[in-house]
């Protein structure tokens, strides 16, 4: 069906940033805007998003029907053919439900936290900017438009990291996430080529490609499928690319929450579960995918449990989900990834806003320790995070006890022992080093009594909703084994994602012991730090504190590497074989100009004796030519 | 009756001694007047051929070249009287400021 509200969804934050941006010049050229102006306009345009995609999804929710609307066409040169085009099926309305929720509810969060920074319209310019581009990519209709929404998030995140660019660091944090998300796009965009070949040149939207799927080859669809997952293995920090997104923590805290958490990584799980027609068919590269995801989860995890920094520590937990999100869509359950993405939007956005209000409290402290030795009381903050931390771990009925646990039947169910058992391991650290911060944070006894000072309304009433959703959001893909229906999974039918059909008792068991390994992180987790002493903290060293030396691999392999090879360009290509050439060609004209030179030297008896010469040779010439 | 042979050899000398003249010698006057001598040397072998041929054209000829060459001298004059004052000196030699070398 077609509807013209499609674009607006993406237009509101449009204009939001437009408005913010524009009022953002004028209150530093001219005169002051008030912080209001800026917060209304940020906070309304993801609410005007939000209840369009809610009226649409009750439309749809009545009806069955899919929104279409064309908005231009773009390109058409012979064969190829874009369109302006926005797709509103279940999966895309399903996505732009909890997108536009969960950023609404931190640009509500932002107001508090960036309250009395210099850039504060600046930084909601970007963020309805992030927002609208994340939209673009939502609700694309062809992998071209999904690309300018994939590129736009990539450049967004890239300027809110170095949102406070007085820092070198943070520059340099930006940087190091724009070229990684780089070496990924590029993937991308030669899977997308890939694909064009492969389809022989018709309209590239997602429906005809899935139509034209049949009879091309299996060895092109691999290629194109493994180079669309390198993209999404930028974007959403798999292994090897994982290396930005610790060091993306650098930006102000919502943008971690949103950005680096909630919507942008996991953009690659939506490419993959928009592309699922492509991956059922090549179920190696699927496999592939999901051996990355249970790597990148494991590898995430361990790091996770020696990291200090409370904004570290939740960004390797976002990369040890994201991981287990590939496991489900490599594994050809889609919904179930899904589901997962959409649970942990919810407590992963409420944990980094519970961080960031801590952050905030402490006077820009992120140090757990350091943190706990200053901490007094702090109810709401506390209160979320640890249902937030209990969401994480998978304990029921906590809702990401519902994701997770599906996803690890579907890996027990596939017989891919071996990612089964690295995940049910990877859920056993990451309930350990949640509550390793947990108890630190909050249990772990200190000297100290102090009320913390700073609270702001706008800080904790998204936290509390979002805690809600949080505990309850897991209901909504009840499994049967609980009696329930699958509201989930029947929505996003279309993908025809795998489904689970273990018999009862067989998920009763691995339910109790995904259960027990997560209550055994949990116990092991109150032993060791409950009774921590918070003035001797554990410090970020040994092979795993320092992150498996990835970053100083990477550096010597790539960096290193790189520099060589320009340096040696530089020094001997350039100057040694290049500017010799250039150069000694330009010497040799001089040289042959000097030499004329000499000649023209002003003594009129030497031009006198020259012309006798001359004219004497010509005479010659002539006489013997006469021949007379 | 003096041979044509004879004519024609005066005028070579004539010619030759002024080319030498502007050749080898270093003062401007003394190359102005080798000129000159070029000059008559052509201008006597014209004459001698015309009344050889009894055709009055070189005559003519001749009578314009003396004409020029007097013009020619007071230009000629003025510029060594300039020349002079910017060097105190009549040396050609000296003269090489258009060159791309030295200075001078």
């Amino acid at each position: 069906m077609n509807s013209s509200l499609l674009v607006w969804i993406i237009l509101a934050p449009l204009i939001g940033a437009i408005l913010n941006g524009a009022f953002y010049f004028y209150h530093i050229k001219r005169n002051k805007v008030s912080e209001l102006t800026f917060s209304l306009i940020g906070t309304i345009t993801p609410l005007i998003s939000f209840l369009i995609t809610l009226y649409l999804f009750l439309q749809m929710y009545d009806s069955g029907v899919i929104f279409k609307q064309h908005l231009f066409t773009w390109l058409n040169i012979d064969k190829l053919n874009i369109d302006m085009a926005l797709l509103g099926d279940n999966l895309s309305i399903f996505m732009s439900m909890f997108v536009t929720f969960v950023g609404w509810l931190i640009h509500i969060y932002a107001i508090g936290y960036m309250k009395g920074d210099e850039g504060f319209g600046k930084f909601f310019a970007y963020f309805n900017l992030f927002l609208a581009s994340m939209l673009i990519l939502v609700l694309a209709d062809n992998p071209i438009i999904l690309f300018i929404g994939w590129e736009g998030v990539g450049v967004c995140s890239y300027l809110l990291i170095k949102f406070y660019y007085g820092n070198k660091d943070n520059v340099l944090a930006a940087n190091k996430a724009f070229i990684a998300n780089r070496v990924g796009d590029f993937g991308f965009i030669l899977g997308i080529i890939v694909l064009f070949f492969a389809m022989g040149g018709v309209n590239l939207s997602f429906e005809s490609i899935e139509s034209n799927l049949v009879g091309v080859e299996q060895s092109l669809l691999i290629l194109g499928g493994f180079l669309l997952f390198v993209g999404a293995m930028g974007k959403s920090a798999q292994i090897p690319l994982y290396v930005w997104l610790p060091d993306a923590m650098a930006g102000p805290t919502p943008i971690s929450a949103l950005i680096h958490a909630a919507t942008m990584v996991t953009a690659g799980v939506y490419m993959v579960a928009r592309f699922h027609f492509l991956y059922i068919e090549i179920e190696t590269i699927g496999l592939f995918i999901a051996y990355i995801g249970a790597f990148s989860a494991l590898f995430a995890a361990i790091i996770a449990t020696r990291q200090t920094d409370i904004k570290k520590i939740l960004a390797y937990s976002t990369m040890s989900q994201l991981g287990y999100m590939f496991i489900a869509v490599g594994l050809g359950f889609y919904s179930t990834g899904l589901f997962h993405v959409f649970t942990h939007a919810f407590f992963k956005a409420m944990l980094f806003m519970g961080a960031g209000g801590i952050i905030i409290a402490l006077h820009h402290e992120q140090n757990i320790f350091k943190i706990a030795q200053h901490r007094a009381s702090l109810p709401i903050i506390g209160t979320t995070f640890l249902i937030g931390v209990i969401a994480i771990s998978g304990i029921p009925p906590f809702s990401g006890f519902f994701s997770k646990d599906a996803i690890l039947a579907a890996a027990f169910q596939e017989g891919q022992y071996l990612i089964y058992a690295i995940a049910m391991f990877t859920a056993f650290l990451t309930a350990f080093y949640m509550f390793r911060m947990y108890f630190i944070l909050f249990v772990a006894p200190n000297k100290h009594t102090k009320e913390y000072v700073y609270t702001s309304k706008t800080i904790t009433i998204p936290l509390v909703i979002l805690a809600i959703g949080a505990i309850f959001a897991g209901f909504l893909n009840l499994p049967s084994v609980f009696g329930g229906e699958h509201l989930v999974d029947t929505w996003l039918g279309q993908l025809n994602s795998k489904t689970i059909h273990l018999s009862h008792s067989t998920e009763y068991v691995l339910i109790f012991a995904s259960v027990f390994i997560a209550l055994a992180g949990i116990i092991v987790a109150y032993n060791k730090y409950s009774n921590f002493d918070v003035y001797k903290p554990e410090l970020e060293k040994g092979f795993i504190g320092n992150k498996f030396f990835i970053d100083e691999l990477y550096d010597l392999l790539f960096v290193q590497t790189t520099k060589g090879i320009s340096v040696f360009i530089d020094r001997v290509i350039d100057a040694k074989i290049i500017d010799a050439f250039i150069m000694g060609s330009s010497n040799t004209f001089v040289n042959i100009g000097k030499f004329v030179a000499k000649i023209q030297n002003a003594n009129v008896r030497f031009y006198a004796a020259t012309m006798l010469v001359g004219m004497t040779c010509i005479f010659v010439y002539i006489y013997s030519k006469l021949g007379l | 009756m003096i041979s044509l042979s004879s004519y024609a050899f005066v005028s070579m000398i004539l010619f030759s001694i002024g080319v030498i003249g502007v050749i080898a010698r270093r003062n401007i006057f003394v190359i102005y007047m080798s000129i000159e001598m070029m000059l008559n040397g052509v201008n006597l072998f014209l004459a001698t051929f015309a009344r050889y041929h009894f055709n009055m054209d070189p005559q003519v000829v001749t009578v314009i070249v003396i004409s020029i060459a007097a013009a020619e001298a007071a230009i000629f004059l003025s510029a060594i009287i300039l020349l002079y004052r910017s060097k105190k000196s009549l040396d050609t030699d000296i003269f090489t400021s258009l060159s791309q070398g030295e200075k001078s």
